[in-house]
């Protein structure tokens, strides 16, 4: 085993197309997440509300080194995961207006979203509940000998739970393709790292289970993109699990319930500043990779297809009543 | 074992498992086994033996003492395409996969908005009756009955025990199927030929006229028992087998009622928040004039379970318990 440090390394040269892409997929995460924000202070969202704003270089970073063939089992912050993989904010959206037409026909809202099309298992709100989902995802696979990567995101308070230290023993024990993504946003819920974990290195964890990790930048959409990329390599080639770590931070608190009280104005200015929009922006102007014009575009595209989304969100229609038990059970029996 | 030409061999429950998952691992590749020490040492009653050497290590799969990371992941094989089935040691270890079982095996295909069935069978033995105290005693299956998503089956014979499976693996959703654990020395016979059963209906397993005995499990046997004892004093007892704790299948026992106008519901689960409350309350609703004595109930008493014998057998629903009660209920105690 061995853990990795790819944070400091020299981020890769990327081309305009990319570089476009990958500022379209964290702008379009961004602009979501403020619509979200907007659309529950008007009460057209409800329940739990989790936003990811802050930490979108690791949902496009990761899901970037996926194929269509792959697996995602993300947690209740899955708005990006599912925005990035399934495509349209329309669908996302009247999910979290309740309506019939939404990704889970409004049966979830905001924790749970799912897409069997592009094999999106939720939107999984018990902290570390989806890492054993993945674990047996891969055992299918494995059984099966298709050639696949479940890829299963959760937070840094899962770490704490029994799940997480059974899922990455059995993942190792039976070589099973799971690329375990912990986003460590150094708060499990309201409270910081340092008062729930006797040991801070969460890679060190996984390593424990003979499980090849690496610690990432979580703030460096190029850094992610790399390490993920690295590692679904590294999955693909061994048949083994692999924990990739990516050092976040969410710029909003916990949810909208939350006055987050529990970290400094002070702190969160200070990864304010690391944005990993702003950066990647400015980073690609300094290098001569995108123009103003070109973020100016993607502004306008993205702004429009948010819009959009909302304008269809509110189109789109409540399921009666008689169908409230649909989906308890199956309809249709098995093969 | 077959005997002569009737085409009835003698078995032990146990074997009737075994067979059920021998079979079932036969008919489909997708399904195997998996659990705490099912391959290597046998299944911890033994319910496995012997498997582990006819399929290999991949279909017979030991876990690590981890119940709600391996049922997890049994969830998500089912999800994958596999057919698994899951053995957690007993109901009391269940527990560690509540989780699991109630919170995504349960409600994954509601909240996916019908996307993703969950097509895995959990079997556990459950039941006391064994002076194994109070962690290793309970029987939960009433409880698990509470949740809407998952079916829960509980054989009593050694037909359901063997047939049951099967069924179960060709439901499209989570199905738990509880052994209790007195039952697998118990003998029965089976015809050569027997297959799948279902698990939507409950079953009249004694014709009577005077009561109806609602039960299932362990209880059946007990109540059987009883209902001999007192058919030899001119009472006529039906019994009924629930077989299928969720859904209930009520239509069986209502139309008993109806027709005997007495009700006693053994339960080894204990009273209050019981399977027998929601039978009792479900009689109330739907027979309530047709009853001539109030709906009586058995259950275990509420305690933990202690280990003492003479103790734990107070606890539990016995024989002469259901022969007293019945004789009160239609006025021949005296």
């Amino acid at each position: 085993m061995k853990t990795q440090r790819t944070g400091k390394r020299k981020a890769p040269v990327i081309n305009h197309t990319h570089a476009l892409h990958l500022l379209h997929g964290m702008s379009r995460i961004r602009r979501l997440e403020e619509k979200c924000a907007e659309l529950y202070s008007a009460t057209k969202i409800r329940g739990f509300l989790h936003l990811y704003d802050g930490e979108e270089a690791v949902a496009v970073g990761v899901l970037e080194a996926l194929t269509g063939e792959d697996a995602v089992v993300a947690t209740y912050r899955e708005h990006a995961h599912a925005l990035i993989r399934m495509g349209s904010a329309g669908t996302i959206l009247a999910e979290m207006y309740g309506k019939q037409e939404g990704c889970s026909r409004g049966r979830g809202g905001s924790m749970h979203l799912f897409d069997e099309k592009t094999r999106f298992y939720g939107g999984n709100a018990i902290v570390a509940g989806g890492l054993p989902i993945a674990v047996g995802l891969a055992l299918a696979d494995k059984m099966l000998q298709r050639p696949r990567v479940t890829s299963c995101f959760f937070g840094d308070g899962a770490v704490a739970e029994g799940e997480f230290h059974e899922s990455l023993n059995l993942a190792s024990l039976w070589q099973l393709p799971v690329l375990f993504v912990c986003e460590n946003n150094l708060y499990a819920m309201g409270t910081a790292l340092k008062y729930t974990q006797a040991v801070e290195d969460l890679a060190s964890k996984a390593a424990s289970y003979a499980v090849d990790t690496a610690a990432v930048d979580g703030m460096d959409v190029l850094a992610v993109e790399n390490a993920a990329k690295k590692a679904t390599e590294a999955i693909r080639t061994s048949g083994k699990p692999f924990f990739l770590e990516c050092r976040t931070y969410r710029f909003r608190a916990h949810s909208m319930y939350d006055p987050d009280l529990y970290r400094s104005k002070a702190e969160i200015e200070e990864w304010k500043k690391r944005c990993p929009i702003a950066t990647f922006k400015q980073k690609m102007i300094d290098q001569g990779i995108l123009s103003d014009s070109d973020i100016d575009t993607i502004d306008r595209d993205v702004a429009r297809e948010i819009d959009e989304a909302v304008a269809f969100a509110e189109a789109c229609t409540w399921e009666p009543l008689e169908d409230l038990t649909r989906f308890v059970h199956s309809e249709r029996r098995m093969s | 074992m077959t005997n002569g030409d009737s085409g009835m061999r003698t078995l032990t429950y146990r074997d009737a498992v075994r067979e059920g998952i021998r079979e079932a691992i036969q008919k489909n590749e997708r399904v195997f086994l998996m659990g705490e020490d099912v391959g290597r040492y046998g299944g911890c009653f033994a319910v496995s033996k012997g498997l582990l050497e006819e399929f290999g290590p991949d279909r017979i799969r030991d876990t690590p003492l981890s119940e709600s990371g391996f049922v997890g992941a049994g969830i998500g094989a089912a999800l994958g395409g596999m057919r698994p089935i899951v053995e957690i040691m007993t109901v009391n270890f269940s527990l560690l996969a509540a989780d699991q079982i109630i919170n995504t095996a349960a409600v994954y295909l509601y909240m996916s908005g019908g996307q993703f069935n969950v097509p895995i069978v959990i079997r556990m033995a459950t039941g006391g009756g064994r002076q194994l105290a109070a962690q290793h005693s309970r029987s939960l299956e009433g409880w698990y009955a509470h949740i809407p998503g998952i079916k829960i089956v509980s054989p009593a014979t050694i037909e359901d025990a063997r047939g049951m499976l099967w069924t179960a693996l060709q439901d499209p959703d989570p199905v738990l199927i509880f052994e209790n654990s007195g039952l697998y020395n118990m003998e029965g016979t089976l015809t050569t030929d027997a297959g799948a059963v279902d698990i939507d209906t409950a079953r009249v397993c004694r014709a009577g006229k005077d009561i109806t005995i609602i039960t299932y499990s362990a209880s059946l046997i007990k109540s059987l028992e009883a209902a001999e004892i007192l058919a030899q004093q001119g009472i006529e007892t039906e019994v009924i087998d629930l077989r299928t704790l969720r859904p209930l299948d009520d239509k069986t026992f209502l139309t008993s009622i109806a027709k005997t106008h007495r009700a006693l519901i053994v339960d080894e689960g204990c009273r209050s928040g019981s399977i027998s409350a929601e039978i009792s309350a479900r009689i109330m609703e739907n027979v309530f004039y047709d009853l001539d004595a109030p709906v009586e109930r058995l259950c275990s008493l509420e305690v933990p379970m202690p280990y003492a014998k003479h103790f734990e057998e107070a606890v539990l629903p016995q024989t002469d318990k259901i022969v007293s009660l019945v004789q009160k209920m239609v006025g021949a105690d005296g």
